[in-house]
C-alpha cells in the first residue's frame, strides 16, 4: 500500500526559517570579480549550488545533477511589506487594536476574507479604551492610519501584539502576522536562476539575479546612510525604492507598480511570472510535458489501406525506432538493419551495449558495429510494417480518440488514414493533424493491440453499437451495387472482387450486384431489417417490398433489400453491428475493408455527380408550392386578424403573444412541411436524391431548402423580432406581424433570395456560429471537470467500481455490470 | 380539534412525513443492515466503513429510519438497466 499522507501544511516563511534554511548571508551586490570569478558573499557565491558540469558543490560536495542547490540569505537594513499579503495585511491592521492588539470586533462578524475587507470597526478599542483613527490603504502598497502614513516598521510593532488566535480569527492560515513584513528575505539557490553562456563568451544573468543584485545594492545604500545617520527623507526614499524592489522581485505585474525592466527594455520575469499562467511552471511544465517517440503530421485519406492500419511517411518511419533486444533467434536480420544504418530503409539508428552505452550508427562504423552485434544487445530499429503504434487527434475526449494502429510505411508526407476509422477520432482531410506515438516495450504494445487496435473498438462504449463504419460515397456505392437492377458484365464484376481482394473464377457472363456483394458476407450469415430509406407504409410488404427497403440475408447471400447507412455506417449499421457480435472484431474488421473497397469501385464504375438539374423542378410543381405558401399566407393573416381582434385564447401558461406566435409557426412550418412533401413525390432518383435517401449526405431537408422553400429562420428559438421600434426592417411597416416581416423566406435556394431574406438568414447563421463556438467552449469545459473527478475510477478485481483511496463508488458497475463496449446497444449481446 | 398535546401534535408530523417520504415514487428502499450482515457486508468487499459511500445521519430516510452514525443502510433501487440494483450506504454525523 501506497504511504497515505495525513496533511499538508502551508504557512509563511519565519525569519528563523529562513536562518536555518539559508547556508550563507548574501552581502554584496559584486556578482563577479575582475577574473570573471564569482565574487564570496554575493548571489552567485559557489556556495549557493553548482550550474557547471564537473565542478562539486561548496556546501554539500554532490556534483552538478545531484546537489539540488542551497539557500542564502539577504538582512535587510530596513524591513518592507510582503505584497503578495496585502489584503491580508489590511485585515489585520483595521480589524486589531494598535494599542493592545487585540481583536476589535466579534468573531462571529468576520468569518471570511469578503466580510473582514469590508467590516467597519468601532472608532474605540473594546478592550483598551484607545481611540482608533482609520485604516487607508493606497495603492500600490502604503497603508495610512488617519492621516499618518504607516511605515512597515510600525506595521510589524503593531503585529507583534496581535495573538496567534486572533490572527487565526482573521484568517491567518499559519505562522506570525509579523511575518508578512519582511526582514530577512530568501535568496533561492543557483540552481533555479542559473546564468547562461552565449557564443560570444559573454554571461547573461537569469532575471531573478538581476533583480537580487538590484535589491542588496539599495538595501547596502540604505545602510550605509542609516549608519552615518542621514537626514530622513534620505532614509525614506530609500526605503521606498528598497520595497520597490523587493515587490517587484516578488511580482512584476501588480497593478500601479511600473514594472521593473531589463536593460533592453523587458519587463523582467520575477518569481509570480515564473508559476503564472499557461507559460507558468505548473501549466507549461508539470501538467504538461512533451514526448519522445512521436510524430505529428497532416492526415489524409487512403480507402485502400485497413481500417487497422496507418500510413506512416518514410522520414517518420526511419526517425522513430523500436528498441528490439538482440536474441540467437533474430541476430541475422538485426545484423542486416545495422549494416543498412541508419539512411537506409529499413535500418536501425542506435544500438545499447549490455553496459548500457548507446551508439549512433554512422555510415562510418557501421560495419564494425554490426560485426560487435551479439545476444543482450539492444537494436533501435526503424518503424516497420506491422508495428503497433498508437494514433490521436485532439481534442481527445473519447476512450476512441487514442487507438492503436497497425503501421504501413509509405512515400509522401502525411499520415495516411482510412475513411471508416474517421468518426471516432472525428478527423476530416481539411488539414487536419494528428500524434502518433510508438509505444517502446514489449507490454506496451501487447496492451495496445489488445486492448486499442482500431477493430477491438468498433463498438462505441456510449451506445454499445458501431462507431466505425463506412460513410459518405460508400454508402452511395452500396446502394448503387445492392440495389435491385444493378448488374455488372464478367469483366466489371471481377473488376468489383478484385477490389474487395476475391480472385475466382467467373462463370456466369451476368452478374448482380446482391451477388457480388454477398460474397463478403459470411457464409451462415441471417439479419433481416428495414433499410433507413424505409417509406413507413401502412402494411409492411417484408421481402415484396418494392422500395428495396426490406433487407433480408439469408445463409450469407443477399436475397432482398438495398445495402444503406442503416446496415453499415457508424452510428446506425446493424448488418455491421450482427457480423462484430457473431463473428468477432477481425472479420467485421475485413468485412468492413472489404466492403469500403467493393463499394467504391462500384460507384466508379457506374459514375455519380450531382447538378443543378437534379434538384431543378418542372414549373407546374413550382407552381403548386407557390400555392402552398400563398394558402399558408392567408391562414396567417386570419391568426393575426383574430389577434388583433382579441379573439385568441391563450395556451396554458402563455401569453396571448406567445400563443400567436405558436400557431403562426406551427402554420408556417405546415407550410415547409408541404412543400417536402411534393418534393419527395416528385423527385426521380437523381444521384443528389440516393445520397440523401441512403444517409450517404444531405438529408431531404437540405434538397427542400435548395428546391422547393427555406422556411422560417428560427432566430432565438422563434421569429426575428428585433431590430428597429416594433419592426425588424426599415421595409415594412410598423407592428407588422406577417410572414415576411419576420424572417420567413418563401424562396429556394435555387431561386436565389431577396434582399431582405437574405438578411434573416444571415441572422440565422450568425446566431449559429455563436452558439456553435459557445456550446464547444461550454461542453469542453464540463467534460473536463466530469474527467478530473472521474479519472481515478476503476473497476476492481470483485467487481467493485473504486477510488484511488479504494472508496467504493458502485457496487456493479453501471448497476448491471454490462461493458457497454461489448453489449449490443446496451443490452446483452445474443439477447440473453 | 386541541385534542392533541404539542407532543403528540409533532409526533402525528412525523408520522405524516414518515408516510408521505416513504412511500414516495422517486424514494427507493432503504433498510438499516444488522450487525451480523454489516459484518458480512465489509468482509466480501474487504473494506472498513470508511471506504463505503456515506449518508448524513440528517438524510430525511436515514432519520425516519433512526439510523446512527455507523450504520449501513441497504437501498434497493429500481434501475432501469439492471431491474434492480443493490448499493450500500454508511451513516455519518451530520
Amino acid at each position: 500500500m501506497a504511504r497515505v499522507i495525513k496533511a499538508i501544511k502551508f504557512e509563511l516563511l519565519s525569519p528563523q526559517a529562513i536562518k536555518k534554511l539559508a547556508v550563507m548571508k548574501v552581502t554584496t551586490p559584486e556578482v563577479y570579480d575582475a577574473d570573471a570569478y564569482p565574487v564570496k558573499g554575493g548571489v552567485m557565491d559557489p556556495r549557493l549550488g553548482v550550474v557547471d558540469p564537473g565542478i562539486r558543490c561548496r556546501t554539500c560536495g554532490g556534483k552538478f545533477g545531484d546537489c539540488p542547490g542551497h539557500f542564502g540569505y539577504i538582512e535587510l537594513a530596513k524591513p518592507v511589506l510582503n505584497v503578495l499579503y496585502l489584503k491580508q495585511i489590511k485585515i489585520l491592521l483595521t480589524l486589531t487594536c494598535p494599542e493592545c492588539g487585540k481583536l476589535l470586533l466579534e468573531k462571529s462578524k468576520v468569518r471570511s476574507d469578503a466580510e473582514r475587507l469590508k467590516a467597519e470597526p468601532p472608532k474605540q478599542c473594546p478592550h483598551c479604551n484607545a481611540k482608533i483613527e482609520k485604516v487607508k490603504f493606497e495603492k500600490p502598497y502604503t497603508f495610512f492610519r488617519g492621516n499618518k502614513q504607516l511605515n512597515p516598521e510600525e506595521i510589524r510593532a503593531h503585529f507583534e501584539k496581535i495573538s496567534d488566535e486572533d490572527a487565526k480569527a482573521l484568517g491567518l492560515k499559519g505562522g506570525r502576522p509579523e511575518w508578512l513584513v519582511l526582514t530577512l528575505l530568501l535568496v533561492p539557490p543557483i540552481t533555479a536562476r542559473p546564468s547562461i553562456t552565449l557564443e560570444t563568451g559573454e554571461r547573461s544573468e537569469d532575471d531573478l539575479t538581476h533583480k537580487l543584485v538590484d535589491i542588496i545594492r539599495i538595501n547596502q545604500r540604505l545602510a550605509e546612510n542609516l549608519e552615518i545617520g542621514a537626514p530622513q527623507f534620505i532614509i525614506d526614499d530609500l526605503w521606498e525604492l528598497l520595497q520597490y524592489h523587493v515587490a517587484t522581485y516578488f511580482n512584476n505585474e501588480l497593478s500601479g507598480v511600473p514594472p521593473a525592466r531589463h536593460r533592453s527594455g523587458r519587463p523582467l520575469k520575477t518569481l509570480a511570472q515564473r508559476l503564472k499562467t499557461k507559460e507558468g511552471r505548473f501549466r507549461h511544465n508539470l501538467t504538461g510535458k512533451r514526448v519522445n517517440f512521436s510524430a505529428r503530421a497532416v492526415v489524409s485519406p487512403d480507402p485502400l489501406i485497413s481500417i487497422n492500419e496507418v500510413g506512416v511517411p518514410l522520414e517518420v518511419a526511419m526517425e522513430i525506432t523500436i528498441p528490439i533486444k538482440v536474441t540467437s533467434h533474430n541476430i541475422k536480420e538485426m545484423r542486416k538493419l545495422v549494416k543498412n544504418g541508419s539512411d537506409v530503409y529499413p535500418g536501425a539508428n542506435y544500438i545499447i551495449r549490455p553496459d548500457g552505452t548507446r551508439k549512433r550508427i554512422l555510415p562510418e562504423n557501421k560495419e564494425e558495429i554490426a560485426e560487435e552485434l551479439a545476444e543482450g544487445y539492444i537494436v533501435e530499429r526503424h518503424l516497420q510494417d506491422g508495428d503497433v503504434v498508437l494514433f490521436n487527434r485532439q481534442p481527445s475526449l473519447h476512450r476512441m480518440s487514442v487507438m492503436a494502429h497497425k503501421v504501413r510505411v509509405m512515400p509522401y508526407r502525411t499520415f495516411r488514414l482510412h475513411l471508416a476509422a474517421c468518426p471516432p477520432y472525428n478527423a476530416d482531410f481539411d488539414g487536419d493533424e494528428m500524434n502518433l506515438h510508438v509505444p517502446q516495450t514489449a507490454e506496451a504494445r501487447a496492451e495496445a493491440e489488445e486492448l486499442m487496435l482500431v477493430e477491438k473498438n468498433i463498438r462505441s462504449p456510449r451506445f454499445g453499437g458501431p462507431i466505425i463504419g463506412a460513410t459518405q460515397d460508400f454508402i452511395s456505392g452500396a446502394y448503387i451495387l445492392t440495389k435491385t437492377g444493378t448488374k455488372f458484365s464478367r469483366e466489371e464484376a471481377a473488376q468489383v472482387l478484385a477490389a474487395a481482394g476475391i480472385y475466382m473464377d467467373l462463370e456466369k457472363e451476368e452478374y448482380t450486384g446482391k451477388e457480388l456483394f454477398s460474397m463478403l458476407l459470411p457464409d451462415d450469415l441471417n439479419i433481416e431489417f428495414k433499410a433507413g430509406f424505409c417509406q413507413k407504409c401502412d402494411k409492411c410488404k417484408k421481402d415484396k417490398c418494392e422500395h428495396d427497403a426490406y433487407v433480408v440475408v439469408k445463409n450469407g447471400e443477399l436475397v432482398c433489400g438495398a445495402i444503406d447507412s442503416k446496415a453499415i455506417s457508424p452510428f446506425k449499421g446493424l448488418l455491421l453491428d450482427k457480423i462484430d457480435m457473431e463473428y468477432g472484431h477481425s472479420v467485421a474488421r475485413e468485412f468492413l475493408d472489404r466492403v469500403t473497397r467493393m463499394c467504391i469501385r462500384a460507384l466508379m464504375i457506374r459514375g455519380f455527380t450531382i447538378s443543378i438539374s437534379d434538384i431543378d423542378l418542372p414549373q407546374d410543381i413550382k407552381k403548386e408550392i407557390k400555392k402552398v405558401v400563398k394558402e399558408t399566407y392567408k391562414k396567417v393573416d386570419g391568426i393575426i386578424e383574430k389577434y388583433r381582434k382579441g379573439e385568441i385564447t391563450p395556451y396554458p401558461g402563455r401569453t396571448v403573444e406567445e400563443t400567436r406566435e405558436d400557431l403562426i409557426m406551427a402554420e408556417l412550418w405546415e407550410a415547409v412541411n408541404k412543400v417536402q412533401d411534393i418534393i419527395k413525390k416528385n423527385f426521380t432518383e437523381t444521384d443528389a436524391m440516393i445520397m440523401a435517401k441512403t444517409g450517404a449526405r444531405g438529408s431531404l431537408q437540405n434538397l427542400t431548402y435548395m428546391a422547393g422553400i427555406v422556411g422560417q429562420e428560427m432566430i432565438r428559438g422563434g421569429r426575428a423580432f428585433r431590430g428597429f421600434k416594433g419592426r425588424t426592417l426599415a421595409h415594412f411597416k410598423k407592428y407588422d406581424l406577417g410572414p415576411k416581416a419576420h424572417g420567413y423566406v418563401e424562396s429556394s435556394f435555387i431561386e436565389g433570395l431577396d434582399p431582405i431574406e437574405f438578411f434573416f438568414e444571415v441572422m440565422k447563421g450568425r446566431e449559429g456560429i455563436m452558439d456553435s463556438s459557445l456550446k464547444t467552449r461550454v461542453s469542453g469545459y464540463l467534460e473536463r471537470r466530469l474527467v478530473n473527478a472521474l479519472h481515478d475510477l476503476r473497476v476492481d478485481y470483485d467487481w467493485t467500481v473504486r477510488d484511488a483511496a479504494g472508496n467504493i463508488v458502485q457496487f456493479v458497475p453501471g448497476e448491471d455490470g454490462i461493458d457497454p463496449a461489448k453489449s449490443s446497444w446496451g443490452k446483452l449481446m445474443g439477447g440473453a | 380539534m386541541g385534542a392533541l398535546s404539542n407532543r403528540n401534535k409533532s409526533l402525528a408530523v412525523v408520522n405524516i412525513k414518515k408516510d408521505i417520504i416513504l412511500n414516495h415514487e422517486l424514494v427507493p428502499k432503504h433498510e438499516i443492515l444488522s450487525e451480523e450482515e454489516a459484518k458480512k457486508l465489509l468482509e466480501e468487499l474487504n473494506i472498513t466503513k470508511k471506504q463505503l459511500p456515506r449518508i448524513y445521519a440528517s438524510d430525511p430516510v436515514a432519520k425516519i429510519l433512526g439510523a446512527k452514525p455507523g450504520d449501513i443502510i441497504r437501498i434497493t433501487r429500481k434501475s432501469p438497466t439492471a431491474g434492480e440494483s443493490i448499493y450500500y450506504r454508511v451513516v455519518v454525523k451530520g
